[in-house]
């Protein structure tokens, strides 16, 4: 994969299905939208219309915050592939405001910078294909 | 009615590990036939002997429809039960299971695997590409090591664990790997070479994660009427634990492994605790995945675990937990990027009083082999063995 986005990382593009076709659709234009149960308040992670913890078939979804902070995060230095070529980068979870931890990439900064407990905002970073991927940099 | 249990009805008659490294003129199912021959020779019993065949994700083809026609084998009870490297030991788990049942005499498990000469990445499935977490995990130049060094990075965080620390662990593999004339790795390291080798994804450095080897391994349970009959000496399986740990819909808990649920299992099933054992074969996939999984085990508080591996608590004969003495991951053999199988062989060596002379623990009595499948602490298969002597 030679595409890069802006934040200078591979954009890989994702395979969008029934159940996430509106998470992506919302990333290609910049917002976050998540899934929430109807029944218990639990907001799903990955994207499904299931709700893990009580079963539940009945989702809303809502436009989050794009605010986080970071969970855990690792400067990662050599990987072979197509990601060879943008080490070092930051790999890590961050925590949403709403609960999810998600994998992701911190960008936009020294990568050596980067630390848990950093607050941390999200920013869209687009595939050739439509969808952006879910990043953040430091808030 | 007294609770069923599967203690002592199951024993390992025989177990082999291949003793190649790199086998670029072997194919994946001749390596299975190689080690499945080396663990009934073990036992003294043969192909016609079996009636239960165990596979996982390494076997080729379909698995174990595949593998029972291409071994020859004649089976009424098969498993394809798939957890990554802590297959094999579930899959003795429902080996004991189903022996204990009466549905089997004698259960043959196999792992075998070319990663090194044979072309495919560490780890690496093709449905992997088809999970539905894929496109939310996989974007994001996510490794092996990344995703392991992501729950070191938290161990750290909340409890004070050192690079240090995590090195004592490759440190006491090494110890035991300068006496096994198979293992891949034979150089005894220090702290400081662990610490001062190239950073691979922080804190993990290159001399923290597992080697990568072409091999394998395989296992003959048998019922308590068969071992009877064979002269080999036969290895109790006395309690057996397994457990998936998950994201839990995304609220990741990087602090803990799925021992903290095997493990328990598998010690009340045993009717024992941490301190009656031994030895432990504690999988090594990076030094990280040990010190976390003792904790989780119980052989030391939570967020102990940099304490507990320091000033040679590990090393064998002498340390207060000897661990992995045939090298382990770390150092030994790590066959198709799947370390549970020879984790269990090592822990049999140990039991028989077969183990290299400079590394047997003496009078070990009881065994422990912990195996961990998939990534640490996020999406994991963890199997815990507990094993005795004799019968
Ligand atoms: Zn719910």
């Amino acid at each position: 994969m030679s595409e890069l986005g802006p934040s200078g990382l591979p954009v890989p593009t994702p395979n969008p299905n029934l159940e996430t076709q509106r998470f992506w659709d919302a990333t290609a234009e910049d917002r976050l939208e998540l899934p929430r149960c109807d029944d218990c308040d639990h907001v799903v992670w990955y994207p499904r219309e299931r709700c893990d913890q009580c079963g539940s078939t009945s989702l809303t979804w809502f436009e989050a915050s794009g605010r986080g902070t970071v969970y855990s995060c690792t400067v990662t230095r050599r990987i072979p592939g197509s990601w060879r070529a943008a080490a070092p980068f930051v790999l890590a979870y961050v925590e949403l405001d709403e609960g999810p931890r998600v994998v992701t990439n911190i960008v936009g900064c020294d990568p050596e910078t980067v630390h848990i407990g950093q607050p941390v905002q999200a920013v869209f970073d687009p595939t050739p294909d439509g969808p952006a991927l879910l990043r953040f940099t430091p808030a | 009615m007294p609770p069923v249990t599967i203690r002592g009805k199951a024993l390992i008659a025989g177990a082999y590990e291949h003793p190649g490294r790199e086998l670029p003129d072997r194919t994946l199912p001749q390596i299975h036939a190689e080690v499945a021959a080396g663990a009934l020779a073990d036992a003294g019993l043969s192909l016609s002997d079996v009636d239960a065949y165990y596979s996982a994700g390494d076997a080729p083809g379909f698995g174990a429809l595949s593998m029972v026609e291409y071994l020859g084998l004649d089976c009424s009870y098969i498993d394809d039960t798939e957890t990554g490297g802590s297959a094999y030991l579930v899959h003795a788990q429902h080996a004991a299971a189903a022996i204990a049942a009466g549905h089997v005499n004698v259960a043959l498990i196999t792992l075998a695997g070319k990663p090194r000469t044979g072309g495919a990445g560490p780890g690496g499935s093709a449905r992997f590409s088809s999970a539905p977490e894929a496109s939310f995990e996989n974007q994001f130049g996510m490794s092996v090591p990344g995703g392991y060094a992501l729950a070191a990075a938290r161990h750290m965080h909340e409890f004070g664990t050192t690079s240090e620390q995590l090195a004592e662990v490759k440190v006491a593999a090494s110890t035991h790997a300068q006496h096994n004339p198979n293992a891949f790795l034979q150089d005894v390291v220090t702290v400081d070479e662990v610490v001062s080798s190239p950073m691979i994804s922080d804190p993990l450095h290159r001399l923290d994660c597992c080697v990568i080897t072409d091999g394998g391994g395989a296992l003959v349970l048998v019922s308590e009427a068969v071992a009877a009959s064979l002269d080999r000496h036969c290895v109790p399986v006395l309690g057996t634990g397994t457990s998936i740990k998950h994201t839990s819909g995304g609220r990741i808990d990087l602090s803990h492994t799925g021992a903290s649920r095997s493990g328990p299992l598998a010690f009340a099933e045993a009717g024992l605790t941490p301190a009656d054992i031994d030895y432990v074969s504690i999988y090594d996939s990076f030094t990280i995945t040990v010190l976390m999984t003792l904790e989780d085990l119980g052989f030391c508080a939570k967020g102990d675990g940099g304490r507990f591996v320091s000033d040679g608590a590990l090393q064998a004969p002498g340390g207060v937990l000897p661990f992995n003495t045939d090298g382990g991951g770390l150092c030994n053999n790590h066959p198709a990027n799947r370390g549970g199988m020879t984790k269990v062989i090592e822990a049999v060596r140990q039991l028989r009083g077969e183990a290299h002379a400079a590394v047997q623990v003496p009078d070990c009595e009881l065994a422990l082999a912990h195996g961990t499948g998939g990534s640490l602490a996020t999406r994991m298969g963890s199997a815990t063995l507990v094993m005795g002597r004799s019968s």
